[in-house]
């Protein structure tokens, strides 16, 4: 179906599914148990969970093909937000082609740093990434923010005032951004029981669009093009001297990262119309690195596991505070309930840094092929369950 | 007809004249060996016909064309392919995408931005990939890793993807060193088979005697980075400068 093969149709449609029907699997326990805070079937953290599966699964084109490890990714989401703000104060708040000039301009910006830093490779690469990125950061925060020419609007961020143009915003339009009409915010709970799940615009026009994104780079990895970028990661050498030229084919797979980064930017500024330079941050290039990893380098599904794994720690770990674990630890006699605690406290609420650190040395070490690596260990191992002697099923499966 | 033609080539690293008026011409559709002793700049010559060092004096010409100031993977695209002394393959793919990258090479040039097609897809390259794979004998390994292979089957791994683009000329450094005798006699006789069959210009730097004098039929001998003589294969036998230059080697 669409052009794809059966294996990866399935993946397709798994991921449609999964998707689609998000609200319910994140939302399993009840409003009022005690579990409802592990709950993550809100619209916010959803949009979340896509966009930076958006963010990675381009990430993953350059860097899972190609293997060349970017360090400064974060500036063309950045660039995305700054972009598609722009265009809710000039034209109006339809997120369309806010999205649009959120993909050109971060395409464009890619194009530039890319041409400069894949003069190089291995860490100088990394290294050059990192310094433009940190450039852009500061370009953002102060230079490009003073009352001559305010591109940015510093520390308070990029957002749109009353005096702003618009000058497509239609009188009935809504005040925030939406899909011709239809605002981002707009959700419908369905009650059922003592069950609540939320259906939100927003969401599913992310959801929309990451179905698109991941279908194009499923394209891209069974293309000729994605089979060049892995023999680019494996032997420049053989390479060129089979007549290929390398460094095109590297800047088109950074340009498409920087343009998938540009689009979740754009998602970003769509689902809340603000942009501020901390999007920029090295902080924010490491994490998409992270999430990678984690989720399995080279991969399809991968970066989504690893993007949905990191932002679920950090938004729900982060906010187990000590009364919570007073209260689930009740049970215990006062001194050990106390003890207890203490010994959970670092790890849980502001501490989820240390765990999620915790876990990715863990999964680098014994699952160096990430989440879907442990996927299939654990596939395997179900299926060779009571049938021991049966040599041919250990055959270990392509990543996928 | 020469195709090859190097004229007063000259290079030094530093303190060091690696070569100096080298002058060398290779017949079309011959096997021409350039043979010499451990650091005679039997490599540093090669790497000035295909791009990787540029002389510092004299000129390369293939087929009527200047070579010198090209990137590699232009040389490669005007109809020369190299094949390294230890086998240069793409070792996390498969085999058969191994050899489908020189054909897509071939077909679409230096770059071509193809990414909503899919490589199964490709027909034509599919098929012509497959015929390579069966002519080296290496069909049933197809879904292998590259890098799973054994040394000799990478050698001719290597020697199809570079056929597979039908050069004019195919260049091989020492492409036996190492190999046990049984891969070496595999590879002189898949050499010797090319060149029958093909129309196919063959130059091999090489240091085992045996090779050369099984498949060359013009021999250049380079000794301190000049060409010493150059002549057929059985006057450079009896020829007494070679077996001075070789000084106790198995000449
Ligand atoms: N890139 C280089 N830099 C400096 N010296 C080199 C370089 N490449 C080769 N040489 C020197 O040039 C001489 C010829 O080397 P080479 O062409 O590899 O010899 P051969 O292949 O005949 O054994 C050797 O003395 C070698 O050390
Ligand atoms: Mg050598």
């Amino acid at each position: 179906m669409f052009g794809l093969d059966k294996k990866d149709t399935s993946l397709l449609i798994v991921v449609a599914l999964l998707t689609l029907l998000a609200p319910f699997i994140l939302n399993p326990f009840p409003t009022d148990s005690g579990l409802a805070q592990f709950n993550a079937g809100y619209p916010d953290l959803m949009q979340r969970f896509i966009i930076f599966g958006i963010f990675a699964v381009g990430f993953n084109i350059l860097f899972g093909l190609t293997g060349y490890l970017s360090f400064g990714h974060a500036a063309f989401l950045g660039v995305g937000s700054y972009s598609a703000v722009w265009m809710f104060k000039l034209l109006s708040y339809n997120i369309l082609p806010a999205i649009a000039l959120a993909v050109v301009v971060a395409g464009l910006f890619s194009l530039l740093i890319g041409y400069v830093s894949l003069r190089r490779s291995g860490i100088y690469f990394s290294i050059l990434t990192l310094a433009f990125a940190q450039m852009s950061f500061a370009l953002a925060y102060s230079v490009l923010s003073n009352p001559k020419f305010n591109l940015t609007n510093g520390e308070t961020g990029l957002q749109v005032y009353n005096d702003d143009p618009q000058i497509l915003q239609g009188a009935n339009a809504p005040d925030l951004p939406h899909l011709f009409g239809l605002s981002m915010r707009s959700t419908y709970t369905m009650e059922v029981g003592p069950w609540a799940f939320d259906f939100n615009a927003g969401y599913y026009v992310c959801a929309v669009i990451m179905m698109i994104a991941f279908y194009l780079a499923i394209r891209i990895f069974r293309s000729p093009f994605g089979m060049m970028l892995r023999a680019v990661k494996s032997n420049q050498q053989r390479m060129n001297y089979t007549g290929l030229n390398t460094r095109p084919y590297t800047l088109a797979a950074f340009v498409i990262s920087g343009m998938y980064a540009g689009l979740a930017g754009g998602l970003m500024a769509a689902m809340d119309p603000l942009a501020g330079a901390e999007r920029m941050q090295w902080t924010a290039s490491g994490e998409v690195v992270l999430m990678t990893i984690l989720g399995g380098t080279g991969t399809l599904i991968g970066p989504v596991l690893g993007a949905g794994f990191i932002k679920y720690f950090e938004n729900i770990f982060s906010k187990i505070n000590d009364s919570v674990l007073h209260g689930w630890f009740a049970f215990l006699p006062d001194g050990l309930e106390d003890a207890v605690v203490t010994i959970i406290h670092p790890f849980v609420g502001k501490g989820w840094h240390l765990t999620l650190g915790i876990l990715f040395m863990l999964v680098v070490i014994f699952l160096p092929g990430g989440l879907v690596e442990g996927g299939q260990r654990l596939a395997k191992w179900i299926r060779n369950r009571g049938k021991t002697e049966d040599k041919t099923s250990g055959k270990t499966e392509p990543a996928e | 007809m020469a195709i090859l033609e190097v004229k007063n080539v000259a290079k030094r690293f530093g303190g060091l004249q690696a070569l100096s008026d080298v002058n060398l011409s290779v017949k079309e559709n011959s096997v021409h060996a350039i043979i010499g002793p451990n650091g005679a700049g039997k490599s540093t010559l090669l790497n000035c016909l295909v791009g990787k060092l540029i002389p510092d004096t004299g000129s390369v010409m293939f087929d009527g064309q200047s070579v010198l100031g090209r990137a590699p993977f232009e040389i490669n695209q005007m109809g020369i392919s190299r094949v390294f002394q230890t086998p240069e393959i793409f070792g996390e793919l498969s085999v058969m995408e191994n050899m489908m990258i020189p054909i897509f090479a071939k077909r679409d040039g230096a770059f071509r931005m193809h990414a909503y097609e899919t490589v199964a897809n490709e027909k034509s390259v599919v098929e012509a990939a497959e015929n390579m794979l069966e002519e080296m004998n290496m069909a049933d390994k197809r879904h292998m890793n590259a890098a799973s292979m054994s040394r000799g089957d990478k050698r001719r791994l290597e020697i199809g993807m570079c056929l597979s683009q039908e050069p004019r000329l195919l260049l091989l450094d020492e492409p036996t060193a190492g190999m046990a005798r049984a891969d070496t006699n595999n590879t002189i006789d898949l050499l010797k088979q090319i060149s029958d069959e093909r129309d196919i210009t063959i130059a091999i730097i090489e240091h085992d005697m045996h090779v050369v004098f099984s498949l060359a039929n013009r021999i250049t001998v380079l000794a301190q980075g000049t060409p010493l003589v150059e002549d057929d294969p059985q006057n450079i036998r009896g020829n007494p400068k070679v077996r001075e230059a070789y000084l106790g080697e198995s000449a």
